[in-house]
């Protein structure tokens, strides 16, 4: 206070007259009016843009997604009551960027699953998309990359993370997606995906929005880090090396029997089938022979 | 031609050998152990011992070499190995599990994989050998039984076999249970809800097994004693007695010129099944080391501890428990509410009936089939499976049930890599298992029997001799010529199977009651046995055909040199 009264003082003992004061405001009004004139209507700029994007997000919707989803995104039952398209309404941005982003949607026929495929739309469509069905209501928005990056991280903090990720991971993730994310069956043709090698961006999207039979693992059930530390420990698997050598599509037991007994069996009964087929020499009666 | 004779002792052949300096020493201390130990009458019989050679006789030996194997490495294994469920904190060199809570045993299990040099091989090849231990065990059981050698005087040692198979899977089960991972654990809590499933005993079983509730502290200190001290035991002294009955009995071998039942034609066993059976031994054990260093078997350190609380997606057990977890998932859901007491029946007969009843099946098959046939004569020569159809039909259907099954332990996998649906899956097994195998007995009944036709009718017409003859009219034959006299013998070498007691004559007999009844029955069962199968030819018939075909030699050669076309078998 003493330095803010001191310097007052000083600013004082240089006054011009008493107009200067009045003059200050004045400046300071016109500058903040000049720089509202100059900022607000930018402001405005956006709010269309957006406004923009969530048209061309609902155009496309309209012809490539509405067929299925309802043309409000409010999902369409079948005949017999069951879903047809589920709706969207509550889905959310992160849900579209997880769906059209990794080409499970558009669907190429209707079916069990989804399953992971060619990128039907751009980046930008797939913007507009998420705009148009983030604007339907509530839902996660498109996580942002230091949530699922684990760029940033110091060598121990990952090391951690990864210890942790391991466990979550083996006690919400395997029943499904195997122990080393190798896929797993699901009723009626469906199944849980392959997740190894998967942009992390979409494992955390999955997570958060719990795509086709997945559950949705919401930040209050696995906090953001978590998810973090899941992707930490996928990407680990990814990174070391096989120790016990080919994993034989880790499968488990199952590839792991197929094996004994084509490799093993199959090679050892060879071996017995060369080792009756190849009986005594002498090497006597070869010599009478020639002789 | 120079023979090296460098080597050899020299002799004039009027004066006794001179032998070499190490010969004499080798000699020495051969006599001096002979006159300890009586080593010399012990081996003069049975290092000169005769066995036939035959790949199919080698199955059996794939099993013995992989569990010296299993021996050797377990042994390596129980040297690290700590089998206490003490909970501890992981502190090895997999840094992903670093710092989680295990019991000892898990946290062994690691350091043996990431901390001991060749630990990890060591495993590997420990868990390859049980899984080849087990399968060499079976094709070695089907080879018994296809070609009749479990028939009298080896009976018993077909039933020690199936033993060794009961008990091999006992200790595959508890080896696979010790490391306390993530899927053994599951493997162990599938069996404390099996055991639960016996109605009234199986609370009570299952508290006795875990000194408690499920898992509690002990499962794994026991299972190690009965892994790596009772069951191995037990499985040295059942190798021991199935060998010794062995070389009592004498091995069987397949008929040929010169053998029969009173002899066994072959090599010595020194030196050339001692260097036959040695070799193969390396051979084995070679292609363990192999699998052991190339494949990844079981990594516990991606399963992680075992938790009640988790569980992966292809959780299956060893493939030799594969088939009743198989019939377990293709089940129905039947269970039975009574008196506030559930019946898992959908546990119950899977796990609990079919198991023992198999097993049971199969001890029962020579037993059985004496006494249907009423063959109770020792054989040592086989039979080949062709000529036995109904033998090798049962076992064909014993073993579609079998692999229906198995499938079944891997419909998960076989959904996601086929792209089919589990519950497609699940129905077609549901009704395959009980028509596959009848579908299998037909087919192959009727394939042994048209097999047996096939080597009549090469018998009484010849073999075909890919000789196309144009006769005069301008037709198009096929010559046939006969079968060299060796492979006459050999396919002529079997038994006329018998003809069926008729029921009408034991009807006739003056039997009453329950005697009568059973002896309906064989002969019933007798006929069925029997029925369609293919007789081999009469010597008259085989005399007949031999002429023909002469009279047919003949009747070609003097075509071919009285025809136009010269160009017919050069060699007549």
């Amino acid at each position: 206070m003493r330095l803010l009264n001191r310097s007052a003082g000083r600013l004082s003992r240089h006054r011009r007259g008493p107009l200067a004061g009045l003059m200050l405001l004045v400046c300071g009004l016109l500058l903040t009016g000049g720089l509202y004139a100059a900022l607000a209507p930018a402001q405005a700029d956006t709010d269309q843009s957006q406004e923009e994007l969530i048209k061309e997000g609902r155009e496309l919707f309209l012809v490539g997604c509405a067929f299925c989803h309802g043309q409000n995104g409010e999902g369409v039952l079948t005949q017999s009551g069951t879903q047809y398209g589920p709706a969207l309404t509550d889905v959310g941005a992160a849900a579209v960027d997880f769906q059209v982003g990794t080409g499970r949607m558009p669907m190429a026929q209707p079916g069990v699953q989804a399953p992971r495929k060619e990128v039907v739309y751009s980046e930008e469509e797939s913007d507009a998309l998420e705009a148009f069905v983030g604007s339907l209501g509530t839902g996660p928005a498109v996580p942002d990359e230091e949530l699922y990056s684990t760029d940033d991280l110091s060598e121990s903090e990952y090391k951690e993370l990864v210890t942790r990720g391991s466990q979550i991971f083996l006690a919400n993730c395997t029943a499904c997606h195997n122990f080393e994310g190798s896929g797993g069956a699901m009723p009626r043709g469906g199944y849980a995906p392959k997740i190894r090698g998967v942009d992390p961006k979409y494992v955390y999207e999955a997570m958060l929005t719990g795509p086709q039979s997945m559950d949705t693992f919401s930040d209050g059930n696995i906090p953001p880090e978590d998810k973090k530390a899941v992707i930490a420990y996928l990407e680990t698997l990814d990174d070391s090396p096989s120790y016990g050598g080919f994993t034989l599509g880790g499968l488990g037991p199952v590839s792991e029997g197929i094996t004994a007994w084509l490799v093993g069996i199959g090679a050892l009964v060879g071996f017995a089938v060369w080792i009756a087929a190849h009986t005594t020499r002498s090497s006597e009666k070869k010599d009478e022979a020639e002789a | 031609m120079s023979v090296d004779v460098s080597k050899v002792a020299t002799t004039n052949g009027s004066e006794p050998a001179t032998p070499t300096k190490g010969a004499q020493r080798a000699g020495t201390i051969a006599t001096w152990a002979d006159e300890r130990l009586g080593l010399g009458t012990a081996m003069k019989k049975n290092i000169r011992k005769v066995f036939p050679d035959h790949w199919s006789f080698m199955l059996g030996e794939i099993a013995l070499w992989s569990f010296v194997v299993l021996l050797l490495t377990g042994v390596f294994l129980t040297l690290w190995f700590d089998p206490s469920m003490t909970e501890v904190q992981y502190d090895g060199s997999y840094d992903p599990l670093r710092g989680v809570h295990m019991s000892s045993a898990m946290a062994s299990t690691l350091e043996i994989s990431f901390d001991v040099r060749g630990g990890l091989l060591m495993r590997q090849m420990h868990h390859w050998a049980a899984m080849i231990f087990i399968a060499a065990m079976m094709i070695h059981l089907l080879r018994v039984y296809f070609t009749g050698a479990f028939r009298k005087p080896r009976e018993l040692n077909w039933v020690i076999g199936c033993l060794l198979l009961l008990l091999g899977t006992i200790e595959g089960f508890t080896g696979y249970s010790l490391p306390d991972d993530l899927l053994s654990g599951t493997g162990v809590r599938a069996a404390d809800g099996f055991m639960k499933a016996s109605p009234v005993i199986g609370t009570y079983m299952s508290f006795f097994l875990f000194g408690g509730e499920f898992p509690g502290d002990t499962i794994i200190p026991r299972f190690y004693a009965m892994h790596i001290l009772l069951i191995p035991g037990l499985l040295l002294a059942l190798i021991a007695a199935h060998m010794l009955l062995l070389v009592y009995h004498k091995h069987t071998q397949w008929p040929g010129p010169g053998r029969t039942e009173q002899n066994v034609v072959g090599y010595p066993m020194l030196p050339v099944y001692a260097a036959k059976a040695g070799g193969f031994f390396f051979i084995v054990f070679g292609m363990i080391a192999l699998m052991g260093g190339l494949f990844s078997m079981n990594p516990v350190w991606k399963y992680g501890p075992y938790d009640p609380s988790k569980v992966t997606a292809g959780s299956q057990p060893d493939w030799y428990m594969g088939w009743p977890d198989g019939l377990l998932r293709i089940i129905p859901a039947w269970e039975t509410h009574i008196w506030g007491v559930t019946l898992s029946w959908n546990v119950m007969i899977p796990i609990l009936v079919m198991p023992p009843l198999m097993l049971m099946v199969l001890i029962a098959l020579p037993f059985l089939e004496s006494w249907i046939t009423g063959d109770k004569r020792e054989h040592h020569l086989l039979q080949r499976p062709r000529n036995a159809p109904t033998r090798t039909a049962i076992m064909v259907a014993l073993m579609t049930f079998y692999g229906l099954s198995w499938a079944a332990g891997g419909n998960d996998i076989i959904a996601i890599k086929m792209h089919l649906s589990i519950n497609q899956i699940t129905y077609f097994l549901r009704a395959a298992v009980f028509i596959g195998p009848v579908i299998a007995f037909i087919i192959t009944r009727r394939w042994c029997i048209s097999l047996q036709r096939h080597d009549a009718e090469k018998l009484l017409h010849g073999y075909e001799s890919g000789v196309l003859v144009r006769s005069p009219e301008g037709g198009y034959a096929e010559k046939h010529l006969p079968l060299p006299l060796e492979k006459a013998y050999t396919l002529t070498a079997r038994d006329h199977d018998p003809e069926p007691e008729k029921v009408e004559q034991i009807e006739a007999s003056g039997l009453e009651g329950r005697k009568l009844r059973v002896r309906r029955l064989r002969a019933r069962l007798q006929a069925l046995f029997f029925a369609d199968n293919v007789q081999k030819p009469t010597v008259e018939e085989l005399h007949e055909a031999q002429h023909h075909a002469e009279h047919e030699l003949h009747e070609l050669e003097s075509q071919i040199a009285a025809g136009p076309n010269r160009h017919g078998p050069a060699d007549h």
